[in-house]
């Protein structure tokens, strides 16, 4: 079995463009601000945090793919650019880069649009909107973005699906299809979404945004973090409770120590948390909660995740992370990441900044 | 644990095999209605009655006919009475391809669905709801959990009696081809002995409006690779392959279907909707799944081409097929059974898969019920009448919005 290195990171997050931008929000530890979001047909608001306006144009929506495309796209695209804007390029050609994005509730800004005007009059429904409604759209497009990518794969779960892209990614290397992998996790809002997530549990706040981890087999890529597991996928089924799911990751996961951080996906709600506070009850080192403090990001909060456990080793803050991923209603998956092997050449800074940092 | 994972030491990849295949179509429920129907190129197409397309240009499409009584028995009521028509055809067939396998109920046996959809109709009412009347909130927080494809997903598990991870892949009209390739190497590469994998998806408004509004459905009827074709059909179905290496099925003394030899899936990033006019990604697939199974365009016996019936898709593939089989294009039979059931979306992949393993069990091809003129710039043979055949290899094309191209290679079992 290969050994997995880390070879990029990337995110987008109600704190901001960029993974600097997440790791100082979480190093202040505060809950950033919520933004009402009108319901129609409701007197009170919903609560979301948004994804601040980048401070200047993306760059990469001049690229003619991405043009009229969802802000989902947009999240995509800037976090895969980040997590591999350091990889190296022979003769001006990138390496072969597998991609794979995992979305929970995908492009649901043109899907309400498209339908609403469906409902309206079918006839005079926008054939601009549709195709961008397709879950498979972002990954086609980032894919189109970042060149030679063989291979590309759109996965639809629940949070913890993240892993499984993982996953999914590490056979792409070892099998050698690709020399590279980069996987997204991206999520967008709106009120729609923030309605379903109400109904479900009620203190939740919504979020959008993206996470993405580059993997390689080459130790020279390494940001200097080494993949050490990922658990079996513990899925819910009428004989295994979220609980009990939560508690079987745990213990594929070593028990830990105080040196070692936990990076959990409690966020902040009494319900949706049982599981996972139970299961991790015990821990013996500092943890972070990236969604208590950026929000319910579904799947791009399972990439936030990832990508804040990396960063603290990156760091040296810590020299191991475990990642615990209780997802919201298929399955309960963990990953631990290590100190590891260390390319030389720093990784340069993602070239998009937030308009207002909160 | 998914990784490491121990790799058992194997000198070359296992073999894979079928030993249970479930299908859900417009033509029928289980595999005889379905080989009868495809053998004969029939058509199903009639009105659509599932929801209003009074103001859509196309009015018709294929509809699936669902039994009243499901096999649900493992099943909640409340499981059951949750079942909207896409989870209904995925269980359908997930029942018949368990089945037909002999597998028993076990721990640890992933499963892999494509859809594009996955329970879009209850998501549509979840919509109407919110916005028509928005403070009626009675089976909301139901409907924000079932529309989701994992969902289901999960709801096949319950009912079949087993679990594992569940893994949905919507690689848009791809999915289906892409979960059953997805399982070929969980199986390849020692990641697990059987594999549940297939695709399915039911129509809905959303996404019959969706293919109008880019006036996409043909006004008259799905002529795949006609010269004067003009559009496609929409359709709904599901089809599920029970998959495993071939020392499990000799094990179990397992009936063997047919074996999956070949996978390829590639990415063609010209544009989200329209692929590479000379079908340079369909191309790559073909010969990526040919390499693997160690085949020439000579082994091929038959290919089960993506056929939309678009001006643009069967151009692409034409052109494709013309390139990878040269000189052997002459002889080599063609479909494409999206004439008969139209396009199943996340589940045309799966579907098509199980028609090439009817052929080879069966030894027959499938024809295309409504050609008329065959397209001048296809090398190659449409089929047109119903015709038994001496078939060894097979080959099934998917391509998807987005640019992902699967191409599968079934190979007879005797």
């Amino acid at each position: 079995m290969s050994r997995v290195f880390v070879c990029g990171l990337g995110a987008v997050s109600p704190a901001g463009w960029g993974v600097a931008a997440l790791g100082e929000a979480l190093a202040r530890n505060v809950p950033l601000p919520e933004q009402p979001l009108e319901r129609p047909g409701w007197a009170k608001p919903l609560r979301m945090r948004a994804v601040p306006a980048p401070s200047t144009r993306l760059p990469f929506l001049a690229h003619p793919r991405l043009r009229r495309t969802s802000p989902l796209t947009h999240y995509a695209a800037a976090a895969a650019l980040e997590a591999t804007a350091g990889l190296p390029r022979t003769n001006g050609q990138s390496r072969p880069l597998g991609v794979v994005v995992c979305l929970q509730s995908g492009c649901v800004q043109f899907s309400y649009r498209f339908f609403d005007e469906v409902l309206k009059d079918p006839a005079t429904a926008s054939p601009l909107l549709f195709p961008e409604t397709v879950f498979a759209a972002p990954a086609s497009h980032v894919a189109a973005l970042l060149e030679n990518t063989p291979v590309v794969y759109t996965l639809a779960g629940d949070p913890a699906c993240f892993l499984q892209g993982m996953v999914l990614g590490i056979q792409w290397l070892q099998e050698n299809y690709v020399k590279t992998c980069v996987i997204v996790g991206a999520e967008e809002t709106n009120w729609l979404l923030a309605d379903a997530l109400w109904h479900l549990e009620h203190q939740a706040v919504v979020s959008g945004g993206a996470g993405a981890l580059c993997l390689s087999l080459d130790p020279a890529l390494s940001l200097g973090i080494e993949l050490d597991r990922i658990t079996d996928a513990h899925t819910y089924t009428s004989r295994t409770s979220r609980g009990q799911a939560a508690r079987l990751v745990r213990a594929q996961l070593p028990p830990g120590s105080r040196s070692e951080l936990l990076c959990d996906g409690i966020s902040g709600s009494c319900r949706a948390d049982a599981a996972e506070r139970a299961a991790w009850r015990d821990w013996p080192g500092p943890r972070i909660s990236p969604k208590s403090i950026l929000g319910e990001g579904l799947m791009a909060g399972g990439a936030w995740q990832c990508v804040a456990a990396c960063r603290k080793i990156v760091s040296g803050e810590f020299h191991a992370a475990t990642v615990s991923m209780v997802g919201s209603n298929q399955q309960a998956i963990g990953a631990r990441f290590v100190h590891g092997e260390t390319r030389v050449s720093p990784l340069p800074q993602a070239g998009v900044t937030s308009q207002h940092q909160p | 644990m998914l990784f490491p994972y121990d790799k058992p030491a194997l000198s070359a990849p296992p073999r894979v095999v079928i030993t249970g295949a479930g299908i859900v179509s417009p033509l029928g429920v289980a595999w005889r209605p379905n080989a009868d129907g495809f053998r004969a190129g029939r058509t199903a197409f009639r009105p659509v009655s599932l929801f209003d397309v009074s103001r859509q240009r196309v009015r018709s499409a294929a509809e699936a006919a669902l039994p009243a009584a499901l096999p649900v028995e493992r099943l909640t009521p409340r499981q059951a009475a949750r079942l909207d028509r896409a989870g209904a055809m995925l269980l359908l067939a997930g029942h018949e391809a368990w089945e037909q396998a002999g597998w028993e109920p076990a721990n640890h046996l992933p499963l892999v669905l494509g859809t594009t959809a996955g329970g879009m109709t209850v998501g549509e009412m979840y919509f109407r709801t919110a916005v028509q009347t928005p403070r009626r909130h009675r089976q909301q927080p139901t409907r924000a959990l079932q529309y989701q494809a994992h969902t289901q997903a999960r709801v096949l598990a319950d009912a079949l009696g087993f679990s594992g991870p569940v893994t949905i892949i919507s690689n848009a009209c791809t999915s289906g081809a892409n979960a059953i390739g997805h399982a070929w190497r969980l199986l390849r590469c020692g990641q697990a002995k059987r594999v549940l994998a297939g695709g399915y998806d039911a129509l809905c408004q959303m996404v019959f409006a969706g293919f109008d509004s880019l006036q996409a459905l043909s006004p008259t009827s799905c002529r795949p690779f006609d010269a004067r074709r003009d559009g496609l059909a929409l359709g709904e179905g599901a089809a599920i392959l029970a998959l495993e290496t071939l020392d499990s099925a000799r094990r179990r003394g397992a009936t063997i279907l047919a074996e999956l030899a070949g996978y390829g899936t590639t990415m063609d990033p010209y544009h989200l909707t329209q692929p590479h006019p000379q079908g340079d990604g369909a191309l790559a697939a073909m010969q990526q799944a040919c390499e693997i199974a160690g085949l020439e365009a000579t082994n091929i016996d038959y290919i089960n081409a993506h056929g939309t019936g678009t001006l643009l898709n069967d151009s692409a593939e034409a052109a494709a097929i013309n390139r990878w089989a040269g000189p052997r294009a002459a002889s080599l039979p063609v479909s494409s059974t999206k004439a008969g059931i139209g396009h199943l979306m996340g589940a045309a992949g799966a579907v098509e898969a199980v028609v090439c393993i009817m052929c080879l069990r069966e030894q027959w091809l499938p024809p295309e019920g409504t050609l008329e003129t065959p397209d001048p710039a296809c090398n190659f043979p449409i089929l047109r009448h119903p015709q038994d055949a001496r078939l060894s290899a097979v080959l099934s094309n998917s391509f998807g919005f987005g640019g992902v191209n699967a191409s599968l290679i079934l190979r007879r079992w005797t």
